[in-house]
């Protein structure tokens, strides 16, 4: 087993994370009229304004949750005087109020996906297969919670930490060590995580690098010139 | 004084004859394509009516164009910039493809392999999203052509608030009807500009054509709902809005668009306005919604005051657009004849495709001896067409611009008959309407013959200063993104589709 533990957590990170970079800004740099969000709403309104939203704000929550969980080294929750017994519980809670808000706006947005004739005529096979991957990937997040409530004292989410953050720093052997022995759940659930990241760019998702903060800082008007006179 | 061109439009209303052959080869030449079937960048409504899509006018219900928030300032109906982002997810305020129609084909090929049968074969409808029959055609594009659909429908049309006793127009004796061909108005004030998240959308400088880049837009759909003449569509295919485009290759090299170029009752006029570029916003936050047709008429800069002039050379302006700017067709009708006013001036946009408002005829035909005469003119309020009606359409309801053009039509029409028939020159009926022997002259030399070279008054653009002539050679010119590709390739790695073609989803028909 221990191969596949250092290709899955050793090498795939990598893998994954230069594809999606690369892949990201080739579809940037020479394939812009592609880069959307796919909107359907022309097309269905009612279903995607419930969906939409609720998922929207689920998902956005938990995608902060696990960059700040994952990401923020241990000292800084030392210095915050949070010990990780009770940061796994912040992030059960947090976590799990995200993950339900955003499983019950994605799970309409499924079924509008393939139950409605128009929606469905117009999905690219993509458009379903992100849609089913993220849809995975949340409900093995949800069940991991049941998991977590036999260690309420954080040991496993360090473990996780550490992989995540040995990770970045090219630590390879010490974030494979890290991730030999947790659960299988949250094995897979990092696996279809990086997945996710493989795919990114072949996906819709790359809309979200286009959030528009620019617009609150920006002129209501624009002007093009021609070339300077 | 900043000083701008642009390129205008005015429509003669009083000889439209709804052909709609401007919607169709406007069609043929940029919305031939999947996605954008029920997408009219020129589209022909009969008025009364809810149009297209329905109830476009109603900004109680759609929200389009801007208003005067508490502080006084200039704000998008949909709401500030905070609010266009929080609604980003879903947009409460975007119409769905119903409140266009359900495009369509039929199953002609039907007819071809049906082979013998009992009965005659027909060509059933079939929706061009999802392929399925459609058992009825609920809805299209012109479905209240020449008053269809009963008047309870048509009834919610905008433009009669305020009208008053207006069921009496659904009798037979007093119904009334008018054509409104409608593009988009590249406003000076464009709502859809300021309310795209991504800035894709965009005013030329050059020329005030506006366009939307469609590599930058993302599609969050905000300019849909921004813009109060519903005129952005968002195609459902790309995901990628779109718009009339005021076909800018054509103007760029002095022709007409293909709407006004093909317009057989020659009804359309294009020419270049100069105006105060600083003054916009000034203009478009006119306190009292009834000021801003003279608010705009204010910005409009004369291209025969030297001083403009001076402005407009030193704003880099070539001296083709300034002398073509004086002899605009669209300059004259809106400013020197006051004959062409805005199409709903209270949607504070600004916009400039300019309608002249319709003659009709006179109420009561048998009763014509009792018509009401003012001076040598018959009293507008027997004209079929209620006043107020095409005040609410074209002045945020003053009356008094709407009087003053149709008056110096028909002022128009009695001077030529006394001079033609009679013999005699009536003098008196300008008098009335305070227009010249010259410009009655030049009126009807514009509006009634109305020459090629009358109505259209475009001057090249120079490309070839504005732009290095060697960085576009072997270019494309007109491509749906990423340079000379078709966004297309074998591979297909981003999912783009090919945009040229119709991908027909095929149709199983039971026997």
């Amino acid at each position: 087993m221990n191969y596949l533990n250092t290709f899955f957590f050793g090498i795939y990170p990598y893998i994954a994370l230069a594809v999606m970079f690369i892949g990201t800004w080739i579809r940037y740099d020479r394939e812009q009229f592609t880069w959307k969000t796919s909107s359907s709403q022309l097309l269905e309104k009612k279903q995607l304004r419930r969906g939409s939203i609720a998922f929207h704000i689920g998902i956005l929550a938990i995608f902060a949750g696990h960059f700040v969980g994952l990401l923020t080294p241990n000292a800084v929750w030392h210095v915050l005087g949070i010990s990780a017994g009770t940061k796994q519980l912040i992030a059960i809670v947090a976590g799990g109020l995200a993950g339900i808000l955003c499983f019950y706006g994605m799970t309409i947005l499924i079924l509008r996906r393939l139950n409605n004739p128009r929606i469905r005529a117009n999905s690219s096979t993509m458009d379903i297969v992100i849609l089913l991957l993220l849809y995975a990937q949340l409900i093995l997040g949800l069940l991991s919670i049941f998991v977590s409530l036999d260690h309420l004292d954080g040991s496993t989410m360090l473990l996780l930490m550490a992989w995540a953050q040995n990770t970045l720093t090219f630590d390879t052997a010490t974030a494979v060590a890290a991730m030999t022995d947790v659960h299988w759940i949250f094995k897979l659930h990092i696996t279809l995580g990086l997945t996710i990241f493989l795919v990114f760019p072949f996906t819709r998702l790359v809309h979200m690098f286009s959030v528009p903060v620019q617009y609150l800082r920006r002129q209501h008007q624009v002007v093009r010139q021609k070339a300077a006179r | 004084m900043k000083v701008r061109a642009q390129i205008g439009m005015v429509l003669n209303l009083d000889k439209c004859i709804g052909c709609h052959t401007c919607s169709i080869t406007c069609k043929n030449v940029w919305t031939s394509r999947e996605g954008v079937e029920y997408a009219w960048f020129n589209n022909v409504e009969t008025k009364p009516g809810v149009g297209f899509p329905k109830e476009w006018e109603n900004q109680d219900k759609w929200n389009g164009g801007w208003v005067r928030n508490k502080r006084g300032q200039l704000e998008l109906k949909i709401g500030a910039k905070r609010r266009v982002l929080a609604n980003i997810f879903a947009n409460p305020d975007l119409p769905e493809i119903d409140d266009y129609y359900e495009p369509f084909d039929f199953d002609y090929q039907h007819l071809h392999t049906v082979g013998d049968t009992k009965h005659q074969p027909v060509a059933r409808p079939r929706s061009l999203i999802s392929g399925q029959r459609m058992e009825k055609i609920e809805w299209g594009p012109n479905w209240e052509e020449i008053l269809g659909t009963e008047f309870a429908k048509r009834k919610k049309d905008k433009n009669f608030d305020e009208v008053v006793q207006k069921d009496i127009y659904g009798q037979f004796e007093k119904t009334f009807m008018m054509y409104l061909p409608r593009l988009c108005e590249h406003c000076l004030n464009p709502a859809c500009v300021a309310a795209c998240p991504s800035g894709a959308i965009y005013k030329r400088e050059e020329d005030g054509i506006v366009l939307i880049d469609q590599d930058k837009c993302r599609g969050w759909r905000m300019c849909v709902s921004g813009c109060p003449y519903k005129k952005i569509y968002y195609n459902w295919k790309t995901g990628k809005s779109e718009k009339c485009t005021f076909c800018y290759p054509r103007i760029e090299a002095g022709q007409p668009t293909t709407c006004s170029e093909t317009c057989v009752g020659r009804i359309r006029y294009l020419g270049v306005l100069l105006y105060d570029a600083d003054r916009i916003e000034e203009a478009a936050n006119t306190p009292n919604e009834q000021d801003l047709y003279q608010a705009q008429l204010d910005i409009f800069l004369d291209p025969h005051d030297p001083e403009v002039q001076a402005a407009a050379r030193k704003e880099g302006i070539a001296e083709n657009w300034i002398q073509a700017a004086q002899r605009s067709p669209v300059y004259m009708m809106a400013m020197q004849w006051k004959v062409a006013l805005p199409l709903h001036p209270e949607y504070r946009t600004l916009p400039m495709v300019w309608y002249v408002p319709p003659l009709s005829p006179i109420q009561s035909a048998v009763e014509a001896g009792h018509v009401g005469m003012n001076g040598e003119i018959p009293d507008l309020k027997s004209l079929r067409i209620p006043l107020r009606y095409l005040a609410n359409m074209l002045t945020a309801g003053d009356e008094f611009p709407i009087v003053r053009a149709l008056e110096r039509m028909i002022a128009m029409r009695a001077y030529k008959r006394s001079q033609n028939v009679d013999g005699v020159e009536d003098l008196e009926v300008l008098k009335q309407v305070g227009l010249t022997q010259h410009q009655v002259e030049e009126m009807y030399r514009y509006m009634a013959l109305a020459n090629y070279e009358d109505r259209f008054v475009i001057p090249t653009s120079h490309r070839a200063y504005a732009e290095n002539a060697y960085d576009l050679k072997g270019s494309c010119g007109f491509t749906f993104g990423n340079g000379c590709s078709d966004g297309n390739n074998g591979v297909n790695l981003f999912g783009a589709k090919k945009q040229s073609v119709r991908q027909v989803i095929p149709v199983t028909v039971k026997e």
